[in-house]
């Protein structure tokens, strides 16, 4: 659903005329923006040049980081500020915030970008937020240390995963009730449905498998599990997860494994280990699917992944301890 | 609506809202000795509920989980005075239906408590002491520790020395039994890791007042004296559980070296200053409860009562007997904000976890170090492991 941002344009005023930068630039030029957790900025970076481009100073501690649907802003979760920050994408500067709960670390917008929903890992709830409003309307109880997020195509059902009690939480997003609530393994910290809505992927860093739940059944009908010759088992830390549109191959970064797995959507089988950098945290496909982009949380980089060839082609150094990253159209 | 577990299906619990139903209560109780033991620091001293509030927070969360599962977890409060009996006490506890103990014991009370509910099936958890002996030769089947060993104590902080390149120890004991134990497993991590103790001294206590107006002039007399005339070293070892003399030796050193052990740099499951791995979370919710600082005794007691509610929520079960079938089993992990899975040795019921390096004010660094190789788990890098263990578990 990341990969649905709608197309960014970005208006540029030269001497009085307006000028539609997108059309005049070649068609597979996007922009990535990723939040550095150390260094309390986010590195923009143009996938054209492969390279940084603009450094932007943000709040405390920014993780979750994703475009709005109509491309106009960039919201990144400041946890140590207890609030997420919008970025004016046009000129790049934190232009707002909105009001989040206390650490706020992941969210997720419905597919209208009118609602965001925020995962506050300091008081055990999900907060609702009206985005054009930039109030707080609501709030569901989940379990301790609330991380994950995610929305069902249909938008009915939102996945909350809380990293304590180790479940997948399901909202009905129309009476803001838990459904259900999926237990998984342990530390489950990113959810992700199939395209299709017929599978829903947790991640259990601290159980190392990543959990594959029937939305429909509320249950656990597989489980995904990784072994690395030479690796041992408590260094493979399973965290972000992207599935391409075709739900035909999927992306699981391992953390301090320092490996992407690429696994066969449909069977459930790991096919490829890719070596990244160090402490893999969070990935997102450029919008044609031809490259994912993942953060290396140690070695401060980002690795570019050629989608179709399965190759690491570019290593791109960003700011301390890179987190989130979203892409979007230029 | 209270929600109801209705079927098991895979690895995964599924829950649906059913007809309300009276939730399972797990009850745990918490036996404990009354008063603080004095430090020398002020800023060390213990509080009054060092070890319970942690419990009481692994209460909180267990409870969050077990909402969604019908689960209530409860707490009973035992404080043992000296002279109180261990078993008895336990065997009470027992009696009003509560099938989990944390202890925070010496290693013969605990040894009696735990014998004494051996038969009623109630499952010990040791959060307090660190005798190597109860995991070794008095090792019980009930009896699971989350607390570190001595061993693992002083292999996680030999493993930096070395690392550090500071392999020449000046080792300095105290004249207590526990401080002689702890020189004894930090000589076995010398011989281990290829540091070399050039040379003991034994660091009498004659007893005394341990806060006196005019300490600090005394004491900058004495510590230089006594360090004084040593062979070349890289970093002095104090081995002073008892704190009697530990706490005074960093800056006071004839030579200019760092302090580690007893002080100085300290090897410790948990510290306040612990921030990584989510860590953050976990001192900021210990802290608005408690409205105090989270410390080792604390998280070990945490750790026990979240093992708990782990087993309960992965068995749908509070029966004992089941949940340490669990905790013993192949499936168990536990998330404990240490980057990784910590899991039990099946062979003594000992709790693998790494060792936090700390000064006081900052975590220095984690142990295992980098480099220390292990073909089943790096955690087996610290401490006596399978081979050498004299553990028989009946």
């Amino acid at each position: 659903m990341k990969m649905e941002i709608a197309l960014m344009r970005r208006h540029c005023l030269l001497f009085g005329m307006m000028v539609w930068l997108a059309g005049t630039l070649p068609a597979s030029a996007f922009i990535a923006y990723v939040s550095n957790e150390k260094s309390n900025t986010v590195s923009v970076i143009d996938t054209d040049k492969w390279a940084v481009i603009k450094t932007i100073k943000v709040g405390q501690r920014p993780r979750g980081i994703e475009f709005t649907r109509d491309g106009k802003f960039v919201l990144v979760a400041v946890g140590d500020d207890d609030t997420i920050e919008m970025i004016d994408t046009a000129t790049q500067q934190v232009v707002d915030k909105l009001p989040s709960g206390p650490d706020p670390e992941l969210f997720v917008q419905d597919a209208a970008g009118k609602t965001l929903y925020v995962a506050n890992e300091n008081d055990n709830t999900v907060t609702i937020i009206d985005v054009e409003r930039r109030v707080r309307v609501g709030d569901v109880q989940v379990g301790v240390e609330p991380e994950g997020m995610a929305i069902s195509p249909d938008g009915k059902i939102l996945i909350n995963t809380s990293e304590t009690t180790n479940m997948a939480h399901f909202i009905d997003t129309a009476s803001r009730q838990i459904v259900a609530n999926v237990l998984v393994d342990a530390r489950p910290r990113f959810a992700e449905f199939k395209r299709d809505g017929s599978e829903l992927w947790v991640s259990s860093e601290i159980g190392g498998t990543v959990s594959v739940i029937d939305p429909a059944k509320h249950a656990v009908t597989g489980k995904i599990e990784f072994a690395i010759p030479g690796m041992r088992k408590e260094a493979i830390q399973p965290v972000g997860i992207s599935i391409t549109a075709d739900a035909k191959t999927a992306f699981i970064a391992l953390g301090p494994a320092n490996r992407v797995a690429v696994v066969d959507a449909a069977s459930h089988q790991v096919t490829k280990y890719l070596l990244v950098g160090q402490r893999v945290w969070h990935m997102a496909f450029t919008p044609d699917e031809k490259y994912l982009l993942v953060t290396n949380g140690v070695s401060n980089d980002v690795s570019v992944i050629d989608v179709a060839a399965l190759k690491v082609i570019k290593t791109i150094q960003v700011g301390e301890l890179p987190w989130g990253i979203t892409i979007a159209k230029q | 609506m209270i929600r109801l577990l209705v079927g098991i299906i895979g690895l995964g619990v599924l829950i649906t809202t059913a007809l309300a139903a009276d939730p399972v209560e797990i009850g745990i109780g918490y036996l404990g000795r009354a008063g603080v033991k004095p430090t020398l620091s002020l800023v060390e001293l213990p509080a009054e509920n060092d070890g319970i509030a942690g419990v009481r927070l692994a209460i909180e969360d267990n409870n969050t989980t077990g909402k969604f599962l019908n689960q209530r977890f409860a707490l009973e409060e035992v404080r043992l005075k000296d002279g109180d009996d261990a078993a008895k006490a336990a065997v009470g506890l027992a009696d009003r239906g509560v099938g989990f103990i944390i202890a925070d014991l010496p290693a013969d009370a605990l040894l009696k408590a735990a014998d004494a509910v051996r038969d009623r099936g109630t499952v010990l958890f040791n959060a307090g002491s660190i005798d190597d002996r109860l995991r070794e030769e008095d090792c019980r089947a009930n009896l699971i520790h989350t607390a570190p060993t001595r061993s693992m104590l002083a292999d996680g902080l030999a493993q930096y020395l070395v690392w550090k390149q500071w392999k020449r120890w000046l080792l300095v004991t105290g004249s207590h039994d526990n401080d002689r134990l702890f020189a004894e497993a930090l000589r076995r991590s010398a011989t281990r890791f290829g540091a070399k103790i050039v040379q003991e001294r034994v660091f009498e206590d004659t007893g005394g007042a341990r806060r006196t107006d005019s300490g600090v002039t005394l004491i900058q007399r004495q510590m230089p004296v006594f360090t004084q005339s040593a062979p070349a070293y890289d970093v002095l070892v104090a081995a002073d559980e008892s704190e009697v003399f530990a706490p005074y030796l960093p800056y006071r050193t004839w030579d200019p070296r760092p302090v580690a052990g007893s002080a100085g740099l300290v090897p410790k499951s948990w510290d306040a200053a612990h921030d990584q791995w989510g860590a953050v979370q976990m001192q900021n919710r210990f802290l608005k409860l408690n409205s105090r600082r989270m410390t080792a005794l604390d998280m070990q007691a945490w750790t026990a009562a979240r093992m708990i509610g782990e087993a309960a929520s992965r068995t749908n079960s509070g029966d004992p007997g089941k949940l340490l079938d669990f905790l013993k089993g192949p499936n168990f992990s536990i998330a404990a904000f240490k980057g990784q899975r910590l899991t039990l040795r099946d062979w003594n019921l000992q709790l693998r976890q790494p060792i936090l390096l700390t000064d006081g004010r900052m975590v220095v660094s984690v142990s295992p170090q980098e480099g220390f190789l292990h073909q089943v788990s790096e955690l087996d890098t610290l401490g006596v492991d399978r081979p050498e263990t004299r553990c028989k578990l009946q």
